[in-house]
């Protein structure tokens, strides 16, 4: 374990879908001074009762095993998973980008919205929604193009992400 | 999370909310609630009044509810049981709550909450509870729905008593207290989702009890968790101690654990703790951490920590491992588990131990233990506050009693954890983690109502106690004979302490001005008073206080400026410790880094 190199992390948590349980978690992060990068929730059994929490946060190898340990012995928490150390894993993400322009730049957006897979779902004579789904560093690269074409505004989910391979969490 | 599983509702018949809450806390072993009333709860106190099974302790602050009810988990192994208003009950209770989550006594304290229609309006002693105690409790709940209810109860008790121990907060809406709700029985199947692991990794057991084999300068180092694990974990650790012939040091959370009288006994360790405990922490080549946390107040300065050991952790909480300091042997259970496996594995380990090697630590330690860094003088007619804790020590241990002692937060905290030898587990009640003034007086109370024979005593300061002192009410009313020992040196006595050794003497604000005369004090609360001023009225007061059938207190007027030492000052290693008042100097050498930490 390295005492002073910063690795990124996303680790996964089931949770028990009550109220306060995300509370609990962003109460954890903000009272113990750990980063929040990003973070996801939403119930995923068909019950309703459990919800997946995906969060993206830095810190030494220390903080981040106490971070794990943390959220481990919350009450409602049934799971921790961290997947960049559990072997390979998908990020996604979803985005909504607004880009308003005339002429050429418009051309030259829906060109370059193509090249990255970018879906328009909705359209004026002067802008455009794209929506994009792929990691972060595919959206932040697609945003930057966007900026000297008109990017107007970005909505984003922030990451989800599984392990690959047979296995569930 | 089991409190929202609906319960099979057509067994049971419906009762009204508030006599549902009496049931579940009957069948959880709850033999008594400290609280206080208040609209919200009116329907609790209702359903109290017309039961005998459960008695209600009134006391007179709602932070007196929670340090009485923690000092009767503490002294009994218990969860203790808090019952308190919505919006200023509930935010009283609070400073309670952190107590117990930081040195983690297991507490289910029951809040009003206004009608769950007006949940949110700003009502009349509305507060968010649930959000307000978030970070001050293990876990808390909202029971938002009448068949929630007993199942909630049997999950905060679950809760608050397993793993870490810790406060839980059940927050109840005054329309689920009135509403019929059915009863359910307290679930025999696991929790869904809260399972900490008891029972340790064998294989960790073998690697932790092969360093301590081989090493030639083991400490063993007990903490409250072995308090937490029950008095058999403190009777395993004797056992183990004893079967390795290895030194143990104590955290104050942890006094008691192991037998103060022990040869093997180096005394507590840490900030105020012994020369020779922390020299033996500093010079270890393998310490064992038993349940145990690595607080700041025992590690000193962190990269100077006990430098050339191999350290085994061995605690119920997987965050308390690897948190402040890297373990080479991490063992995650209850205390009473793994000693049992520690002293088969030592059996079965055929290794012989580094006897030659035992011989010549203890002959380091030995050469610790001559330097008697507790020694003080007593002459004169001024009474050290040092001689006071030691003879009342020495003079209740001669009665025989079974003796519970709390404290307040302070240099009295600090010389009774000095100067009382502790025999036994759960008999000594502090404020370790959060260090609240005002804890003792209802802690002692909380001991003397689960110990009606024993002899409790509160050590306080005259700062301190004044923190609680309506609780001298609480004591009348059920009359209860606590003795509160106040050693008065007109000071807030730690605050003056580091001002002297770290702010140049400038004592501000720290003095207690315009004190009461105590004696007066007690008798208007309807208690004994009685005064000591010079050395030879000591032992009398102590006799005396010690005689008298009801509540006492004893106002013990010490030396104004005497200073707790040993010290180890802010930011320094356990080697670097002033052991009294001609070594001030080193602590006026304290750096900036180390004037910043507390």
């Amino acid at each position: 374990m390295s005492d002073t190199h910063i690795r990124n992390a996303t680790i996964a948590v089931l949770v028990e879908n009550e109220s306060g349980v995300l509370a609990r978690v962003i109460g954890l992060f903000s009272g113990r001074g750990y980063n929040i990068d990003s973070l996801t929730v939403a119930p995923v059994d068909d019950t309703g009762r459990l919800s997946r929490i995906t969060v993206v946060t830095s810190g030494t190898d220390m903080v981040i095993e106490q971070i794990k340990a943390q959220l481990d012995r919350l009450v409602p928490v049934h799971k921790v998973s961290d997947l960049s150390l559990e072997g390979p894993h998908l990020t996604r993400e979803l985005a909504l980008i607004k880009v308003s322009g005339q002429g050429d730049h418009r051309v030259e957006a829906l060109r370059l919205a193509d090249a990255f897979r970018a879906r328009v779902v909705d359209a004026t004579t002067e802008s455009f929604i794209f929506e994009m789904t792929g990691n972060a560093e595919k959206i932040d690269a697609f945003c930057a193009l966007m900026k000297p074409l008109g990017l107007a505004e970005v909505c984003r989910t922030g990451a989800v992400a599984m392990a690959r391979g047979a296995r569930g969490i | 999370m089991s409190a929202t599983t609906a319960p099979s509702p057509a067994t049971t018949e419906l009762r009204p909310g508030a006599e549902v809450v009496l049931r579940a806390l009957k069948e959880q072993g709850v033999e008594v609630i400290f609280g206080y009333p208040g609209g919200a709860v009116l329907p609790i106190y209702d359903a109290l009044f017309q039961q005998n099974a459960i008695r209600h302790i009134l006391v007179r602050h709602e932070q007196a509810a929670v340090h009485a009810a923690e000092g009767y988990a503490r002294s009994t192994g218990k969860v203790g049981c808090v019952l308190v208003t919505s919006g200023p009950g509930a935010t009283n209770a609070v400073t309670g709550l952190v107590d117990a989550l930081m040195d983690s006594i297991p507490i289910v304290c029951l809040t009003g909450q206004v009608p769950t229609h007006l949940i949110g309006n700003d009502a009349f002693q509305e507060a968010d509870t649930t959000g307000i105690t978030r970070p001050a409790t293990k876990h808390n709940y909202l029971v938002k729905r009448s068949e929630d209810l007993a199942a909630t109860v049997h999950d905060a008790f679950y809760v608050a008593r397993s793993g870490r121990p810790g406060p839980v907060v059940i927050d109840l809406p005054k329309d689920i207290l009135i509403k019929p709700a059915p009863y359910s029985d307290a679930p025999t199947a696991p929790h869904r989702s809260y399972r900490p692991v008891t029972q340790p990794d064998m294989e960790q057991i073998k690697r932790a009890v092969a360093l301590l084999k081989a090493s030639k300068k083991p400490i063993i180092y007990a903490g409250g968790g072995v308090i937490n694990a029950g008095p058999e974990a403190s009777a395993l650790l004797g056992e183990f101690v004893r079967m390795t012939g290895f030194p143990c040091t104590n955290t104050l959370m942890g006094l008691g654990a192991f037998p103060a009288s022990d040869p093997l006994f180096v005394g507590m360790l840490g900030m105020h703790g012994t020369y020779e405990a922390n020299l033996c922490m500093f010079h270890a080549d393998v310490m064992l951490n038993m349940g145990a946390r690595f607080d700041d107040r025992v590690t000193g300065r962190l990269d100077a920590f006990a430098p050339n050991s191999k350290k085994i952790h061995a605690d119920i909480d997987p965050s308390s491992i690897n948190k402040n300091v890297k373990v080479d042997v991490p063992i995650l259970g209850d205390a009473a588990a793994i000693l049992r496996a520690m002293i088969a594995a030592w059996k079965d380990d055929t290794t012989a131990p580094q006897k030659e090697a035992l011989a010549g630590w203890w002959r380091e330690i030995d050469a610790w233990r001559s330097i008697r860094c507790l020694a003080y003088k007593q002459e004169g007619k001024i009474i050290k506050p040092q001689h006071a804790v030691k003879r009342l020590f020495e003079i209740t241990n001669e009665t025989g009693r079974d003796t519970y002692i709390s404290t307040e937060v302070g240099q009295h905290q600090m010389w009774a954890a000095q100067y009382i030898g502790f025999e036994k587990p759960n008999r000594w009640l502090t404020s370790g983690g959060l260090g609240t003034m005002g804890y003792g007086l209802p802690a002692a109370m909380g001991a003397q109502i689960a110990h009606p024979d024993a002899l409790c005593i509160d050590v306080a300061g005259e700062a301190s106690i004044l923190m609680n002192i309506q609780e001298m009410s609480t004591l009348a009313q059920y009359r209860l004979p606590v003795k509160v020992f106040i050693l008065n040196n007109e000071y807030m006595g730690m605050v003056r302490q580091w001002q002297e050794l770290l702010h140049g003497g400038r004592y501000s604000e720290s003095y207690s001005e315009a004190l009461p005369d105590f004696v007066k004090l007690a008798e208007a609360f309807h208690a004994r008073g009685m005064r000591a001023e010079t050395a030879d009225q000591l032992d009398d007061v102590i006799h005396a206080m010690l005689a008298h059938d009801g509540p006492v207190i004893a106002d013990i007027c010490v030396a104004k400026d005497e200073n707790c030492f040993p010290m180890i000052p802010s930011g320094a290693p356990h080697n670097e410790m002033i052991l009294g008042p001609n070594q001030e100097q080193n602590a006026r050498a304290v750096t900036d880094e180390g004037k910043v930490l507390v």
